[in-house]
């Protein structure tokens, strides 16, 4: 829908837009502002004085570091599978049509659509069932389970953009399957696997839902901080890691934008 | 022209003659593309499900605590006891506000970028959106813990502003008061809404981008008072975006127990109760039971969604 | 003459869908050769069967008298330029035409003169640098076909290369096509729905209709002489006249083919011939199209410029010469 004219918007409209992104992001902004705070008891504001020295603190705390440690090993495994998996799916549905192709699709959404705590229970109970012990495995387990998701909706909608006698024109001119694949496939699909996999780095680096269940023991950064907020001790170092976690996960989030963005300009001036 | 022949000779070594194979049987190429997704997702995650499924089939002893393994449905009939109900009905009646006040919030945004914002302001407004969508949701919910705190933001500003007397005839009402608003129906209110908000903004906008603008201005062309113009125009067009927002909403509050655990009152929400029954009091039975709850809600949700063709707008 | 391509009884079915039914056809080698036909009629799908995007479900496909049939694309010496030229939008020009040497392993080098060589040939020369997308639609076919050519394929198919250039682009890209074929002496395989196009540019022309092909000849032979009603109605927008027509004024039986610029209109109601009462007139430019009614049969004629025209409404009487109403055989 666009106002074909150049049409002002009516100012309560504008107001309400207004208030609804300030909504959206002064909590976000409240969290830089108390990553400085030198008030380290309370969560008072407006803050008595600011400081940097929960830095210091927070950088020599080693279990920040272990949670952050697993994190990005969890992470990066999770979006490894997820990645293989994701593009699998996504290439066997957009390429052909096959009976089941919508129960794949299904069965590929389902671990998101259904609320975390299933996933995460179910998981739970299965691995007491066949008598797995936890451990970093059990948690990579869950989050490529509701990252390959990510990957897939990513991979299918750059495909579904791929012109189908693009890969037609390679076999043509003698390439075969597997330089098929390298030549033409994979620098197609190229940035929107890696706008999938930051997106799905993202989604497992602040899981939490579903890692209680899986963790056993072990506590990933979004279980360190849970523990933080159900019963707070170090309330500065809380800050910070939220602030950095918020910084953390931004990053991806904008080069994907901007990969995807840039991607599909390029595929759709092929056309 | 012998030196080029018209066909090929076959290239050697396994990659041509699997490539060769592929070509010749399309379907085994799809079968082991489809094979390791479908075995992780069908073992690892299906599997899982159905055994969770299984166990709400079951029951546990009352004196032993362990589980017996026949069928049997009084594990079901234990949702219906008034405590377990009121979770229930507690569980959905939240999931109801917070997705009705979501689309509330929501709507002035979404029209906003769906028929105002161009060019660089499109693209803001689509970062606006997402990157509160995918920052962190337990600092989310710590944020929030900030803001609701008896000596934060919040109530600092209602002073300033010479407001407290507000609060505090708000936090005497009944239900939704408590003793402070991190202690109250409200405060898990408010988080649940900022929370799930994105997830309503964008398939919204994503509607209301296909609701053609000379609609809109052929409506008042033919002398529609604006508020006509909505209700009759641009409301049901942006129907299925608001029902495909809704799904969200609604599902994510409805298994949600870190919220309600962090910011609320002590009463739980189905989440907290799955939680508490499959850790400490070890009942299986009765949290996959529990869990049936939203998938059952859900289920019904879905398919009146389908029919509202929903599913185009996400 | 070698066969460049051969069919025999060759079908491809998608379930109850006939796409290509039991066809022969027989492709010359060095020939320019055009399958016409309206969309869904089989002529893309045979063309892409001899590229190997499809295999056939019944019969037996011969290129070079090889056999085709189970030899995937990259392993027939045969190239395509495609109707939407698939490009490839992560390439630049150069290495777009050079795709073909690549992957049969030639020397950055070489491939990257040979295919500077093919470009000037396609009268591209100092493209090599641009990407695809930054081209105009007649650039990116031109960049289609040396593509397509710098294999130095031994059959070279075109499926309707040039329906998305504008008509005078597209006359001119006729023009050099046709000297290209020429120059090089490769085989071309040609599929288009536009009779003009192939008329005007092959040697032999296959008319295809649901998924058969009923007719194939030179142009003249198609256009003169067509075999069936479809193929006097589908090419040049022929009269179709009925029997009884056709015995009443030249004594054969038969349905009968008339083209619209044979027909002559007379003035003199009373005059030996056809009867007719004039319906409307168009201009076309060099001539003009007058539609007739004769005895609730409708007739096109088509008068070159400076005839005389009739008025709308007029009785008049057509007359043609007997040689030039073609009698088809049977049913049609």
């Amino acid at each position: 829908m666009r106002a074909d004219r150049n049409e002002r918007a009516p100012l309560p409209l504008t107001i309400a837009a207004a208030a609804g992104l300030l909504f959206l992001h002064l909590p976000i902004l409240l969290i830089f502002v108390y990553a400085f705070t030198t008030e380290d008891k309370s969560y008072a504001w407006p803050p008595p004085g600011f400081t940097t020295k929960w830095f210091a603190v927070t950088w020599n705390r080693p279990d920040v570091w272990e949670a952050l440690t697993l994190s990005v090993k969890v992470a990066s495994i999770s979006t490894a599978v997820a990645l293989v998996l994701g593009t699998l799916c996504a290439a066997a549905v957009s390429r052909t049509k096959f009976f089941g192709r919508e129960t794949i699709s299904l069965l590929v959404i389902l671990p998101i659509a259904l609320p975390g705590i299933i996933t995460g229970i179910a998981l739970r109970s299965a691995f007491s069932l066949a008598e797995i012990p936890f451990s970093t495995w059990t948690i990579v387990l869950g989050h490529a389970t509701f990252c390959v998701v990510v990957v897939y909706n990513n991979a299918v909608a750059r495909f579904r953009r791929t012109s189908a006698s693009l890969i037609e024109a390679s076999m043509d001119l003698g390439a075969d399957g597997f330089q098929t694949f390298r030549y033409v496939i994979l620098p197609n699909i190229g940035t929107a696997l890696l706008a999938g996999g930051m997106l799905a780095f993202a989604l497992s680096f602040d899981e939490v839902i579903v890692t209680t269940f899986t963790a056993g023991q072990q506590a990933t950064l979004p279980i360190w901080m849970l523990e933080e907020l159900v019963r707070p001790r170090q309330r500065p170092v809380t800050n910070v890691v939220a602030m950095v976690v918020v910084i953390v996960t931004f990053l991806p989030i904008l080069a994907a934008f901007y990969l995807t963005r840039d991607g599909d300009q390029i595929a759709g001036a092929g056309k | 022209m012998s030196a080029n022949p018209a066909i090929l000779p076959r290239r050697g070594g396994v990659a041509g003659a699997l490539s060769d194979a592929f070509w010749r049987h399309p379907g085994l190429l799809l079968f082991l593309m489809l094979t390791p997704p479908v075995l992780w997702l069908g073992i690892i995650y299906l599997g899982s499900l159905f055994a969770l499924l299984a166990q709400s089939f079951f029951s546990i002893d009352e004196f032993s605590g362990l589980v017996q393994y026949e069928f049997t449905l009084k594990t079901y009939g234990e949702l219906l006891r008034a405590q377990n109900l009121d979770v229930i009905v507690r569980t959905v009646v939240m999931a109801a506000i917070v997705t009705l006040a979501a689309a509330a919030v929501a709507f002035p945004i979404a029209y906003f970028a769906a028929r105002y914002a161009k060019g660089k302001w499109k693209a803001f407004f689509y970062l606006a959106v997402m990157l509160p969508l995918w920052s962190s949701y337990l600092v989310k919910v710590y944020a929030w813990k900030l803001i609701l705190a008896k000596e934060g933001i919040l109530n600092w500003l209602l002073a300033k502003l010479h407001l407290t007397w507000l609060l505090e005839a708000w936090l005497s009402l009944p239900i939704v008061g408590g003793n402070s608003l991190s202690f109250s129906y409200t405060g898990t209110f408010l988080v649940f809404l900022y929370v799930w908000l994105p997830f309503m903004i964008l398939p919204l906008q994503a509607a209301l981008e296909r609701v053609p603008g000379n609609l809109v201005e052929a409506s008042s062309d033919l002398g529609a008072a604006p508020a006509t113009t909505f209700r009759h125009v641009i409301f049901p067009l942006a129907l299925p975006g608001l029902v495909a927002g809704s799904i969200f909403t609604f599902s994510l509050t409805l298994g949600d127990y870190i919220i309600p655990q962090i910011v609320g009152t002590s009463r739980l929400f189905i989440g907290q109760a799955v939680y508490a029954h499959q850790g400490t009091a070890g009942n299986i039975p009765l949290a996959a039971a529990f869990t049936v709850v939203p998938i059952v809600v859900m289920g019904f949700y879905l398919w009146g969604a389908k029919r509202l063709g929903a599913f185009d707008a996400m | 003459m070698t066969t460049a391509v051969s069919f025999s009884q060759v079908s491809r079915h998608y379930g109850a869908v006939k796409a290509v039914d039991r066809v022969d056809l027989d492709v010359r080698e060095g020939e320019f050769f055009a399958m016409l036909g309206p969309s869904g009629s089989g002529k893309t799908t045979s063309l892409r069967l001899i590229a190997g995007f499809e295999q056939p479900t019944a019969g037996h496909i011969e290129i070079f008298g090889e056999t085709a049939e189970g030899v995937p694309p990259y392993r027939r010496n045969v190239n395509t330029v495609f109707q939407d030229y698939a490009l490839f939008p992560h390439l630049n020009v150069v290495d777009n035409v050079a795709y073909g040497l690549m992957v049969r392993g030639v020397a950055k080098a070489e491939r990257r003169r040979a295919a500077e060589e093919v470009l000037a040939m396609v009268k591209l020369p100092g493209y090599g640098d641009r990407r695809p997308g930054q081209l105009s639609g007649g650039q990116r076919q031109r960049v289609a076909l040396a593509r397509a050519l710098v294999n130095r394929p031994k059959v070279l198919l075109l499926d309707e290369p040039l329906g998305a250039l504008d008509l005078k682009l597209r006359e001119q890209m006729q023009e050099e096509l046709k000297a290209l074929q020429r120059q090089l002496g490769i085989t071309f395989v040609f599929v288009t729905h536009d009779q003009g196009e192939a008329l005007s540019m092959a040697d032999r022309v296959a008319v295809f209709s649901e998924g058969r092909i009923t007719q194939v000849g030179t142009p003249q032979e198609i256009y003169q002489r067509p075999a069936s009603r479809f193929v006097a109605d589908f090419v040049g927008s022929s009269n179709v006249l009925p029997p009884d027509f056709v015995q009443r004024y030249c004594g054969q039986r038969g349905w009968g083919s008339l083209r619209p610029e044979s027909i002559r209109i007379q003035a003199d109601a009373s005059g030996d011939g056809v009867p007719a009462r004039v319906l409307s007139k168009s201009y076309l430019g060099a001539a003009t199209r007058v539609v007739l009614d004769a005895d609730g049969l409708r007739i096109n004629a088509i008068l070159p410029a400076g005839a005389r025209l009739p008025d709308d409404g007029e009785a008049v009487v057509l007359t043609f010469n007997r040689e030039t109403l073609h009698v088809m055989g049977g049913e049609g």
